[in-house]
């Protein structure tokens, strides 16, 4: 677990920095690739709601401190995406053969709405049109396009043991 | 009537069933149990975080902190950012040249055009000097005399079209501060607002929070810019008085004023856009001018930030 721990931790602190720096230059209309947040559901996929609302804190206080924004409002909505995708992968362990795109364009379209109401909060707003056509979309077909080789990475990274395969989670 | 006897041992199996399948569920409900705990502490922290944020002064504990964490992750950006450059370049430079053909005949004929003009300018500046000199002219600091250069480079972007701000690998190190003017070669960029010792954070034109006096360089009409309110990378041209005399193409300047000791962030005559549209209604107390930037906000890989002569080194 402390391994696991490690490795995903290093793996975020690297996303963070990648997205900071390469991945926010490509854009489509407004939309940019959410590496991180792929990565987030990915972890919370193979390791439960608990490991996934962890790495999703780490990873958005990483990303906050590195981009210079205020700090919290990204771990804020990384945290839930996190445990929530933990969620829906011991729900559909077993049931769904695409796990990863399910959670993608759920966390994309959630983190993307959370942004959009914390964003209204904090005094900044979007054009309704802009967000869903301009930014929401592109977002949500980029992420998907890079949701199955992320997943793949994370999968080699932290492998799932036979014992956790073959287990059958209940819904609790 | 006789009693019937109450058949007791036929509740145990189904008492029996029930222990079991709690002996059995418990790990799983302690584990989510867990796991939804751990969530909620976590989303309260982070509350706590953007709540203390906002709370505290610009030197307050948790700025402090993200400056010392902008300053360790400022190398590794400026390493991402240099592998992602040549990738940049080179779509860069296969987009330019689809537009190539058609842009060079355009761009001949304003060289053409722009030749005439400077000449023209050469001789009212060489006037304007000569006429300063014989009033006794106290002028304010002017760009780009009074300014010297730190050019930089962007290293990073908040990865959201909210944040209209970006970083750069610059920083107090280099003599910069806060509230210093950001340029490139064709224009505003937009302002200084946070600083580390290896970087810094710009804040663009577009965004939100950003407003600039400025002036139609061709009438004189002043006014401020800010964003638009209905695309976030466009900017408008506010409280214009609706006698002023605005016409598309004009050019949309700094006004750079001063009013005592106070003076404006932005020094006189940085170029900012160009009018796209003019319009007016009864109803309205101003123009409705909309400014086509000449900075390419998307795009931008390199920047200079304006300090000035007159900060100790």
């Amino acid at each position: 677990m402390t391994l696991d721990a490690l490795k995903a931790g290093v793996l975020l602190l690297f996303a963070a920095l990648v997205q900071v720096s390469i991945t926010s230059n490509i854009q489509v209309a407004s939309g940019h690739p959410d590496v991180l947040l792929i990565l987030v559901i990915a972890v919370a996929l193979l390791r439960g709601p608990a490991f996934g609302a962890a790495a999703g804190f780490w990873a958005g206080l990483v990303l906050d401190v590195a981009s210079f924004q205020t700090l919290g409002l990204t771990s804020l909505l990384l945290t839930l995406a996190g445990y929530f995708a933990g969620r829906l992968g011991e729900v559909t362990k077993k049931s769904s053969a695409h796990p990863s795109l399910i959670a993608v364009t759920f966390g994309t379209i959630g983190v993307g709405l959370g942004s959009a109401v914390l964003h209204f909060m904090l005094g900044e707003t979007v054009p309704a049109s802009e967000f869903f056509v301009g930014m929401l979309l592109p977002t949500l077909a980029l992420n998907l396009l890079l949701a199955y080789p992320l997943y793949g990475l994370c999968r080699r990274l932290l492998p799932v043991s036979p014992r956790e395969r073959r287990e059958v989670i209940p819904v609790v | 009537m006789t009693p019937v006897p109450r058949q007791r041992t036929a509740r145990l199996p189904v008492l029996d069933a029930h222990v079991r399948r709690s002996e059995g569920s418990f790990p799983r409900t302690s584990r989510a149990l867990r796991a939804r705990l751990v969530a909620v502490a976590l989303v309260l922290v982070s509350i706590a975080l953007v709540t203390v944020y906002f709370r505290e002064s610009e030197g307050g504990t948790l700025h402090g902190a993200q400056r010392i964490g902008v300053s360790v992750a400022m190398p590794f950006e400026v390493a991402g950012e240099r592998v992602a450059r040549p990738f940049k370049d080179a779509f860069g430079w296969a987009s330019d040249l689809l537009g190539a053909k058609s842009e060079n005949a355009k761009l001949k004929k304003e060289v053409d055009l722009l030749r005439q003009q400077a000449i023209a300018n050469e001789t009212a500046a060489q006037e304007n000097k000569r006429l300063q000199g014989l009033l006794g002219y106290v002028d304010g600091p002017r760009f780009p005399e009074n300014y010297s250069g730190v050019a930089t480079r962007v290293v990073g972007r908040p990865p959201s079209a909210y944040d209209q701000e970006m970083l750069i690998a610059a920083g107090s190190g280099s003599g910069i501060q806060q509230n210093d003017p950001v340029v490139t070669e064709e224009g505003l960029v937009g302002l200084v607002t946070d600083v580390t010792s290896n970087g810094a954070k710009v804040t663009l034109l577009t965004d939100q929070s950003s407003a600039v006096s400025a002036m139609v360089l061709e009438s004189g009409a002043a006014g401020i810019v800010r964003h638009g309110p209905s695309d976030p990378s466009a900017l408008i041209l506010d409280r214009v008085g609706k006698d002023a005399l605005v016409q598309e193409g004009d050019l949309v300047i700094t006004a750079g004023w001063r009013s005592g000791s106070l003076e404006s962030l932005y020094p006189r005559g940085i170029p900012i856009g160009t009018v796209k549209s003019v319009g007016q209604q009864d109803v309205d107390l101003y123009k409705r001018i909309q400014i086509a930037p000449l900075v390419n906000f998307d795009a931008l890989s390199d920047v200079v930030v304006l300090v000035p002569n007159t900060r100790p080194k």
